[in-house]
């Protein structure tokens, strides 16, 4: 085991791999999705066949290509309005990945920081944290982000906010329950012993031991933000109208799911495969950052 | 000469519960004291109320503990800050958990000389290096990159031992440092702070409840119970001569090699029983009679 762990030192991309191989299969397939994910939303102009706007009205609602009655051009099939579904199922992935990213990040940045202060003070400080994170999730969530995002106006930026303002909740009540059980063990104590500050204190011994936890959060939130975004586009107050999103593609889908039940399930499927991508991430990154883990 | 630590009259509780009921103890320069008590004596709080590390629910109610003639309790946060570490160090009870479970050893230790020395990146490394030769780490360029998990109880209390001397401080404060050990590895552990104590010119105070510990590296020895020092002097003149019937007590627990086993008594009762007596009338005579 030391053996391993020394030559994982010495070269990092060996260690990068013996990482790979810690997190087994689930970092391995979270990976590959959210990789894929990410490729299709940066190289979408490329990757797309069609314009996801154009509409071709004499080729409304043609069924995927394989099917009895589609068009090898439309390879997925085109919706009520003719557009291409792959194209609009392409440029659909920026929009999740985008909100996804800052989302995420902005929660967990907010959330973690929250929680390291409620953590590491205690006393009044975590009292008014602590409250206000109870008062907080006490709102059914995406009813909160609907109305915010109703509130603010439909747009990316109102979304992204929307789902900030919900979650921080679970980044800071984790990383604050966190931080207190971290700052009762032996080694903050004798690093406390050893004259840092606390500032130093969390920075420098506590933060690095909630890595992975906060790795784990962030990839799962990044599931979630997905799905909060899919709800909100599917209501109608997420980015503009014909900007493409998978939350739109299902309600426009709706309404003719019995003569074209794939506009629905293409989307669906995309949204399955993100967030089970992420979460398997969540779960291997996990396994694979945590040093005391390897076995 | 002044010494290293001086502590008087302190009086500890926590949550009103006396802790330490007025112990004066003195470590002089390069001395190695023994704070000698059974658990629960206060011995390890004593030993953090001169770290400041106390619970939250700790409060001093008074007494002094002076540092090379400062008042520790007086000071600042940020000057007590910059002492410990430097010049007041810790060995730790449990070398298993006392250790930053993420990061490797040699990060943590270069951290350490980093914070306090101000040593660069490149130095601190190999001082590092040096620290844990001195320690007696074979290879101590592949130690460097293990995690503490990766270690030996043993070789994990080596580690904290170099880190504690690695600023040359001139008090180490040992709380308990080879209890989580086994018997073999102890002894090493012992030898070690000894000849680094030496090397580095340190004083220690070697808390402990194990009178064979205290034979083998202390010069000097306090007894401590129910937060009250019984006895003190030189080690050789009270494991000789002990004057306090808790000591002779202590001394016949203790197993020793030149005499059998059959021989050992636990400490009696009906003794422990009189010194919690006499220390809870010592507290209702201080709550009658307020200082």
């Amino acid at each position: 085991m030391a053996d391993v762990a020394v030559a994982s030192i010495a070269t990092p991309p060996s260690r990068l791999f013996a990482g790979l191989k810690r997190g087994g299969a689930r970092l391995q397939v979270g990976l590959a999705l959210v990789t894929l994910l990410m490729l299709i939303a940066i190289f979408a102009p490329v990757l797309a066949p069609h314009d996801p706007l154009e509409q071709d009205l004499l080729s409304a609602q043609l069924p995927p290509a394989w099917m009895q009655g589609g068009d090898s051009a439309y390879f997925l099939g085109t919706d009520s309005l003719g557009r291409c579904v792959l194209s609009r199922l392409i440029y659909s992935a920026r929009t999740a990945v985008i909100v996804a990213l800052i989302a995420a990040t902005l929660a967990a940045l907010i959330g973690a920081a929250l929680g390291l202060f409620a953590g590491s003070f205690g006393g009044w400080i975590d009292q008014i944290i602590s409250r206000l994170i109870d008062v907080w999730m006490a709102f059914p969530p995406v009813l909160l982000s609907i109305v915010l995002a109703a509130v603010i106006g439909a747009g990316l930026t109102s979304v992204i906010v929307a789902i900030v303002v919900v979650d921080w909740t679970r980044f800071a009540r984790v990383v604050r329950a966190e931080t207190m059980v971290q700052l009762t063990r032996d080694y903050a104590a004798a690093a406390r012993a050893i004259g840092l500050s606390r500032a130093k204190l969390l920075r420098l011994e506590i933060l690095p031991n909630l890595v992975p936890l906060l790795v784990t959060l962030l990839a799962v939130e990044m599931g979630i933000a997905i799905l909060v975004e899919v709800i909100l586009s599917f209501v109608g107050v997420s980015v503009a109208g014909d900007t493409p999103t998978w939350g739109g593609m299902i309600a426009e889908g709706r309404q003719i799911v019995y003569q074209a039940p794939w506009i629905m399930a293409f989307p669906i499927c995309c949204i399955i495969a993100s967030v089970i991508g992420l979460n398997l991430l969540g779960d291997g990154l996990r396994l694979a950052l945590d040093p005391v883990q390897r076995s | 000469m002044t010494a290293t630590l001086a502590i008087e009259g302190l009086k500890l509780a926590i949550n009103d519960a006396s802790v330490l009921r007025g112990v004066s103890l003195q470590v002089q320069p390069g001395e190695v004291r023994g704070l000698v008590g059974e658990s629960g004596a206060g011995k390890s709080m004593l030993g953090r109320a001169v770290l400041g590390l106390l619970p939250s629910n700790a409060t001093i109610a008074s007494g002094r503990v002076a540092f090379e003639g400062h008042d520790l309790l007086a000071m600042r946060e940020a000057e007590r800050r910059g002492l410990l570490g430097r010049r007041i160090a810790l060995i730790p009870q449990d070398p298993m958990t006392s250790l930053n479970p993420v990061k490797r050893v040699g990060a943590q230790i270069a951290n350490l000389l980093r914070h306090h020395l101000g040593l660069s990146r490149r130095a601190a490394l190999a001082r590092t290096t040096e620290l844990l030769t001195e320690v007696a780490i074979r290879e101590p360029e592949r130690v460097l990159s293990l995690y503490p998990h990766e270690m030996s109880g043993g070789m994990r209390q080596r580690v904290l031992i170099a880190m504690a001397f690695a600023c040359d401080p001139s008090l180490v404060i040992a709380d308990e440092p080879t209890t989580a050990l086994d018997v073999t590895v102890q002894r090493q552990v012992l030898q070690l702070v000894e000849r680094l104590r030496r090397r580095h010119g340190s004083a220690v105070l070697f808390i402990t409840h194990d009178l064979g510990v205290v034979a083998k590296i202390c010069g000097s020895m306090t007894v401590l119970h129910a937060g009250r020092v019984l006895e003190e002097g030189e080690t050789a003149e009270v494991l000789v001569r002990p004057r306090h019937a808790y000591t002779r007590a202590l001394l016949a627990a203790t197993p020793r090699a030149d005499r059998p086993a059959e021989t050992l008594r636990p400490v009696p009762p009906a003794l422990v029983e009189q010194l919690w007596s006499e220390a809870r009338r010592l507290d209702s005579l201080n709550a009658a009679r307020p200082a």
